[in-house]
């Protein structure tokens, strides 16, 4: 049986990590993620897990303790957020290049400049081509249940890369939510023991890792390390099938609401897409045809389940909670039209909202406001301004 | 993954090439020539040397070969990068740069 629980995001995957008992924990504390490694350590502290933990002097630091001992075969989770995923950087590569597998909780906060510690997802969108996985979470439930199936996720022999599962800063990682727990031993037994092929413990075969890679052997291994990401959505899909078996709670690529005969849709990550499913309700209480997708992964991206799930829809609004700044449209606006695009869904009237920057409030009234603009574009039957600001003060330059 | 012992080579394609570019195999540095880096090269001056050994642990490659009887012999240039760090370890100047 299930355990019922009411418990903030953070405290949710603290007891993920505390269920999957890691080898080894290395983190260094930066809000909103800090609260998983200071839960995490009283896990320790009480002996309820043997895991190495590292309170190592930095993230870069963090990254680099993840990497060696995940060289060393351990298996390997931390945390962080926004300036503390920057100072990751050059490591996150190494970590995906080297194919190590590790789970990071990626709190999404703001990064810096100027200073803000309230979420957007400006963080993790910077680091979607460090070849990690990206798994995003709507609620606390999501972020527990994601946390647990991405150790499966990157220890998949077809996949083997790191995962970073994200989760909105202060909305989700504070916020006390109900959930379901998983018993322990069934957590345990659902991750099952982490042994790797090769690692760099084992006696019985040295093994030199991150070797110099000049111009005959790079290419190749980036192209791997491609395959690997490719493959990942073959596994997200068969390890969700099977937390499905084992929680009844089911987990596909993207979520569709009302997205049957919808006409109107927007695209979004995270939490706002709880806000915005019931404006969906509220707007299909009316008559009018709304819904949503939220993708429940951006790396591997999910195009053509996106653009399947868009094609027959009028308008779709796609939602960034980072902008770009490439003065054309956020990351989720340019994978989703690109991938729309390449599938043959070129009928459909896009419009992008740059949204949520550094914590501003999103309200049902916000979201409401782009299902009517959709209503409009429509009705003008073409896309006036396509890169739009939800909620900007002051008028467009 | 025996068979990728070794066996890679620039002309290996992405399917033979071990993830990450691991390398299964220990002390396989003398697969690998690196003399054709160097810009300054040592000079053995045989008449100079005691045979104390204290150069051959200095060096970080394999440039410098030691027969069965314990004896340094002249530089193996395929493997000298020219660093000098065994020149500043000889205490009797019998390795000069050039």
């Amino acid at each position: 049986m299930s355990i019922r629980e009411r418990l903030s995001g953070n405290e949710a995957v603290a007891n993920a990590m505390r269920q999957i008992n890691p080898d080894v924990v290395a983190a260094f504390p930066i809000t909103p993620s800090t609260e998983v490694p200071q839960y995490f350590s009283t896990f320790v502290n009480n002996g309820s897990v043997d895991t190495e933990f590292v309170p190592v002097e930095s993230e870069h630091s963090a990254m680099s303790a993840c990497v060696g001992a995940a060289a060393a075969g351990a298996r390997v989770m931390t945390a962080t957020s926004a300036n503390g995923l920057s100072l990751m950087w050059e490591v996150l590569y190494i970590a995906s290049s080297l194919r190590l597998p590790m789970v990071m909780a990626c709190v999404n906060r703001a990064v810096s400049g100027p200073l803000n510690i309230h979420n957007d997802h400006s963080d993790s969108m910077g680091a979607r081509d460090s070849g990690w996985v990206q798994l995003y979470c709507e609620t606390n439930q999501e972020a527990y249940d994601n946390f647990i199936m991405a150790t499966r996720i990157a220890e998949h022999k077809d996949v083997q890369l790191p995962v970073m599962v994200c989760y909105d800063g202060f909305i989700t990682s504070h916020s006390i939510e109900n959930i379901e727990l998983i018993e322990d031993d069934v957590v345990k037994n659902f991750v099952g023991e982490y042994h790797p092929e090769h690692y760099l413990l084992n006696r019985e075969e040295p093994i030199a890792v991150g070797p110099l890679d000049v111009q005959p052997y790079l290419f190749e291994h980036k192209y791997q390390q491609a395959n690997g990401m490719r493959n990942a959505a073959k596994v997200i899909k068969e390890v969700s099938e099977e937390f499905e078996k084992l929680t009844g709670r089911k987990y596909e690529f993207i979520e569709k609401y009302q997205m049957d005969d919808a006409e109107y849709a927007i695209v979004v990550l995270n939490s706002t897409a709880g806000t915005a499913k019931a404006v969906v309700d509220d707007l299909r209480a009316k008559g009018v045809k709304a819904g949503l997708v939220k993708p429940r992964m951006f790396r591997p991206f999910p195009g053509k389940e996106i653009a399947e799930a868009l094609k027959n829809v009028k308008a779709v609004a796609i939602m960034d909670k980072a902008d770009g700044l490439n003065g054309v449209g956020g990351p989720l606006f340019t994978d989703v039209t690109s991938a729309m695009v390449v599938n043959g869904v070129t009928d459909v009237k896009v419009v992008n909202y740059i949204y949520g920057i550094g914590g501003r409030d999103v309200r049902t009234t916000d979201i409401e406001k782009v299902y009517s603009d959709l209503q409009e574009i429509e009705a003008a039957g073409k896309v006036e301004d396509p890169y739009r600001y939800l909620g900007l003060k002051g008028g467009r330059a | 993954m025996s068979d990728k012992k070794c066996n890679i080579n620039p002309n290996s394609t992405w399917e033979e090439m071990t993830l990450g570019g691991t390398i299964y195999d220990a002390g396989n540095a003398e697969e690998f020539k690196t003399g054709d880096w160097r810009s300054k090269k040592p000079v053995f001056l045989e008449e100079k040397c005691k045979q104390c050994g204290l150069c051959v642990p200095t060096c970080p490659d394999s440039a410098i070969p030691v027969d069965e009887e314990g004896k340094r012999k002249d530089f193996n240039f395929d493997y000298c990068k020219g660093c000098g760090v065994c020149m500043k370890a000889c205490p009797f100047g019998a390795i000069e740069m050039e």
